[in-house]
Parts: structure tokens; C-alpha cells; sequence
């Protein structure tokens, strides 16, 4: 069922086609500002945080395709839960012999198969056309683990973002405002998840303190993998604590969620 | 006695104009009274964009940490680009940024109860949900911007004076313009409003860098194409006495309040063609 969920999803985003092309141009636009910026930087400090031009340069691009797939400037399908849950339609959901956990990662798991296809490979594409972009590199082995490694990531990444925006949607429980949590969540999430520079750039107190938060496994860790910036052993360390911020993030969803359905408050009766 | 109450056509074309302004005005005053009737969330969200721009300086900031220059332009030099540009951004915004909603209207259809109002469809629509939130990005940016100017010692002029004043000025102008022109462009592409971005929130992050750092032809478009860069890049030029890299006249360095003007004809024009071509929901 959650599988027939997810397909429907998936075309009910793909409807969208102006607003789509629109998002995509927009994203290349700022992918190219960007780009520009990192290659002034790099051109004064090449090596910069551990990465070369090349990679610095990927790594804006990469950045701008995943923003859309793992909707860091909004909620990505979980603005319908939040918009149900202020209208108090979500008093039906909960009727429903469906997980809202599940049901919700289903749907938002649509949306982000139709961004992967759009989103994240045409500004990626453009970026390749106009930049040298950095692939995975080496021996036939370590490229296709460093694919195998880069799916894996990315799946991982989609699910702390979707555990981090059912927290974010949930708050809706007891706020009735939600855009003060909305901007604090995307202004943490871009800044300490590395997408505006790459958390190794930050002064060492404040790069501490990203690897200490969630953002990070939403974006900095996939990027990195995909650059091959760490080994093998560090490539399974870091899916290994995406795997836990995931684990965790999702459970304290679970918790939320069950302390949030005896708060549930029907708007206008 | 109705018809001279609410016939503005009546009277001399300038009327229109003092018009309009009187019910932007009185729009604007009812969505601030609006805001300010829940202090709380009013503060909260200004507090959250002044945050939210602020973001970009931290950047800045960040880059500058390892270097002492970028681009050829040093932080303080590279803060006046940034509060500039954020200053006319931000006062554009505030003005008329909500005009960038008007995709969703023509797609719900309500701008049929906005054309058959006595009052000008641009002031109703540019008053619309005005948000004094807004103001945020106004005062970060406008504190950059004196922290830059208290960093850069600039020999003032009366023209160098003259051409800050202009700047501010013209740059809202010529901001307000691309917002305005954008939304005029939702009556035809109504989902694609988005691509409004690209130029408004797009181009004052461009403007916050140096030129120097960009493709020529990149530089060429925002002087030729779009002239984003009459907004603070050709001005700083002069104000901070620094060659272009394009080399273009010098002229050019002045020429911010015939761009201003361009634009503002180009962005009624496309307006007028919009209103015109609006066609309702058809249900």
C-alpha cells in the first residue's frame, strides 16, 4: 500500500510542470552565482578545506540539486501535513489504519523521486556542461562503490531530512504558527548542513558544533561521500551516523507523534 | 455625485498619480495596523529576516576568514556591495515585493475584485498583505552598510554624496522595476512565478559579490540585459574608486538614474500589456 502511495505522489508532483521548469531554472541561476563565488575563494586558497576547485565547484552543484529533493527551504510533502494539521483535518487521518509515520515518508518519498529526476539532474547537467565537474574516480571497484556508497547516502539523507520536517510539521500540534519554527529550521538546517559553504570551511568552535547536529547528515555527509573526501572505513563510519541521527530522529518523531495525537485540536467544532 | 467621488479619469492625468499613492498609502496603513495587532508573531518574524539576511553576510564573513581579499576587493569593500545591494533589495521588497503572490491570484481568479475597484489595480496590488516584517532585511543590511562606510574612509564629495543618495534611490527604483515587470509576467505564466527569483533574490545576491569574480559576459548581461549592475556595482565603481572590469566609459559610473528610468517605463509598459491580457478563470 505504502508502495502505491508513493507512485501516486510521485505523479501528483509531476503534474506541476511550469512550477517545476521554473524551480529548475531558478536553482541553476543561483548554482551559477555560486559557482563563481567558490571559484574566487578557491583561486586564493586552492585546497580549501580539503577540497580542490574541481570539487569545490561540484560541491555547489551538487547543493543546488539537492535542495529540492531534500526540501531544505521547506517542507517538502510534509506542508500538507502541517496545513492538516491546522486546519484540524488531520482528526480524520488519525482514524485512518494507516502509520502517519509511514504513510507521510511514503508521500513525501514520491516527491522526492520526481525532484531526483528534475531538480537534482537538470541544474546538475547544466552545471556539468558549463563547469568541470568532479565523478567518482579511481579503479572500476571504487567508482561503483563510490555510487553504490552515494545512493545509499543520499536514501539515508532523505530520511534524517524527512525525521527532522516531521518534527518540524508536528510542532504545528501546539503552534498555531508554524513560520517562526519554519525559518529557524531552514536557516539551521542550510547553514549547519553545509550548504552554503562546506562545514570544514567554518572557524574550528563552529565546525564542532555542526558535527554535532543532525544538518549535517542531510547534506555535507551525501556530498562528501559522493567526492570520495573520505575512505572506506570513513565512508561506513559516516552512512553509520546518518543510519544513527536517522534512528533517532525517527523514533523521536514516533514519541512526538504519540504525545501530539492527545493534543489534537479541532478548528471551528 | 458617485461618478465624481470615485472618477479618477475624470481629472488630470497627475491626479491619477497622487490617486493612487493616497490608496496605496491607506492599504499599506490597514496591513500594518493589521500586524501589528499580534506584537508578538510581528516581532518574532521581523527578528527571523533580519536572521534570515544576515545569513548571507555570516557567509561573507566565513570566506574572509581566509583570505584578505576576494576577487580583488577587500571585506569592508565587499560589505559596501552587500549592504547596498541588500539596503535596495530590501526597501524594493518592502514596497512592492508582495506583487510576487500575484501568480496565485490569477490562477485563483481574484483579480477580478482588484480590476473592479475604483482604485488602480498597481496600488492595490503592490499594497496587498504589505509586510512590515520586511523591514528586517532594510536595518541589517542598512547596519553593514554603515559598518562598511565607517571602515572604507571615503573622502566625501558633494557629487560622491550625490551619487550614494542616487544609489540608494535608483537601486530600489530599478529592484522595484524587476519585481513589478516579473509580476507582470504571471498573468501570462502563472506557475511559472518562480523565475522571478532568479532575478530579485538571484540578482542581489550577485550584486553582493564583486564584479570581478564573474564571466565578462555574465557582467555584460547585468549592464546590457538586465541592468542589475546600475544598481550598486557601477556606482561603487566611483565611490570606492576602483577600475572596471569591463572598461566601460566612465559615464557609465553615473548613468544609474537613466537605467532607473528605462526600467521603470519597461516594467509599466509590460504591466499595462498584463492587466490587459487578463482573462479571468472562466469559472
Amino acid at each position: 500500500m505504502y508502495a502505491a502511495v508513493c507512485i501516486r505522489s510521485f505523479r501528483r508532483y509531476s503534474t506541476y510542470r511550469a512550477a517545476t521548469w521554473a524551480r529548475v531554472f531558478t536553482n541553476t541561476v543561483f548554482g551559477f552565482i555560486l559557482t563563481y563565488t567558490y571559484v574566487a575563494l578557491w583561486h586564493v586558497r586552492p585546497h580549501l578545506g580539503g577540497y580542490d576547485l574541481s570539487a569545490a565547484i561540484t560541491y555547489v552543484w551538487i547543493g543546488q540539486g539537492l535542495l529540492s529533493l531534500l526540501a531544505v527551504g521547506d517542507l517538502g510533502a510534509l506542508a500538507d501535513l502541517q496545513t492538516r494539521i491546522a486546519s484540524g483535518d488531520v482528526a480524520v487521518d488519525l482514524f485512518r489504519p494507516v502509520d502517519q509515520q509511514r504513510w507521510w515518508l511514503a508521500v513525501d518519498a514520491g516527491r522526492a523521486g520526481y525532484q531526483l529526476l528534475t531538480n537534482a539532474l537538470v541544474p546538475m547537467l547544466v552545471g556539468g556542461l558549463a563547469f568541470h565537474l568532479r565523478l567518482p574516480q579511481g579503479s572500476a571497484v571504487d567508482v561503483v562503490a563510490s555510487w553504490v556508497a552515494t545512493v545509499l547516502a543520499l536514501v539515508l539523507a532523505l530520511l534524517v531530512s524527512y525525521a527532522l520536517r516531521y518534527l518540524v510539521a508536528l510542532t504545528g500540534f501546539w503552534l498555531l504558527d508554524l513560520r517562526g519554527v519554519q525559518l529557524v529550521y531552514y536557516l539551521t538546517s542550510c547553514f549547519f548542513g553545509g550548504f552554503f559553504l562546506p562545514v570544514t570551511v567554518f572557524p574550528a568552535a563552529l565546525e564542532a558544533v555542526a558535527r554535532a547536529l543532525p544538518f549535517i547528515a542531510v547534506f555535507q555527509v551525501p556530498a562528501d561521500v559522493f567526492l570520495q573526501h573520505y575512505d572506506t572505513a570513513g565512508t561506513l563510519g559516516a552512512l553509520g551516523v546518518q543510519l544513527g541521527w536517522a534512528v533517532v530522529l525517527l523514533g523521536l518523531g514516533r514519541l512526538v507523534q504519540s504525545r501530539a495525537v492527545l493534543k489534537v485540536v479541532v478548528q471551528g467544532g | 455625485m458617485a461618478e465624481a467621488r470615485f472618477g479618477p479619469r475624470t481629472r488630470p492625468a497627475r491626479w491619477d498619480v497622487v490617486h493612487a499613492l493616497r490608496c496605496y498609502g491607506h492599504i499599506v496603513r490597514m496591513w500594518i495596523r493589521a500586524a501589528l495587532a499580534y506584537p508578538a508573531s510581528f516581532w518574532m518574524t521581523m527578528a527571523g529576516n533580519l536572521a534570515a539576511s544576515g545569513m548571507d553576510f555570516v557567509v561573507i564573513v566565513v570566506m574572509f576568514l581566509h583570505t584578505h581579499v576576494l576577487g580583488g576587493w577587500s571585506l569592508p569593500q565587499v560589505a559596501f556591495l552587500y549592504g547596498t545591494s541588500g539596503l535596495t533589495l530590501g526597501l524594493a521588497d518592502l514596497f512592492v515585493g508582495s506583487m510576487d503572490q500575484l501568480g496565485v491570484r490569477v490562477r485563483e481568479g481574484s483579480v477580478d475584485t482588484v480590476l473592479v475597484r475604483p482604485v488602480p489595480a498597481l496600488a492595490q496590488l503592490a499594497g496587498d498583505r504589505f509586510a512590515l516584517r520586511r523591514i528586517g532585511r532594510v536595518l541589517q543590511s542598512g547596519a553593514v552598510l554603515i559598518w562598511s562606510l565607517s571602515r572604507l574612509d571615503l573622502a566625501w564629495t558633494p557629487l560622491r554624496a550625490l551619487v550614494f543618495v542616487s544609489l540608494v534611490l535608483c537601486g530600489t527604483v530599478i529592484f522595484g522595476s524587476v519585481f513589478v515587470g516579473g509580476s507582470a509576467c504571471h498573468f501570462f505564466m502563472a506557475d511559472a512565478a518562480e523565475v522571478q527569483n532568479s532575478f530579485t533574490y538571484g540578482g542581489a545576491t550577485m550584486l553582493q559579490y564583486p564584479p570581478t569574480i564573474y564571466a565578462r559576459d555574465i557582467v555584460r548581461g547585468t549592464v546590457f540585459g538586465v541592468p542589475l549592475a546600475f544598481v550598486n556595482w557601477l556606482p561603487a565603481l566611483y565611490l570606492l574608486g576602483r577600475d572596471d572590469p569591463l572598461g566601460l566609459p566612465s559615464w557609465f559610473r553615473f548613468a544609474s538614474p537613466v537605467a532607473a528610468l528605462l526600467c521603470a517605463t519597461a516594467a509599466g509598459l509590460l504591466w499595462r500589456t498584463g492587466v490587459r491580457s487578463y482573462r479571468s478563470t472562466g469559472s
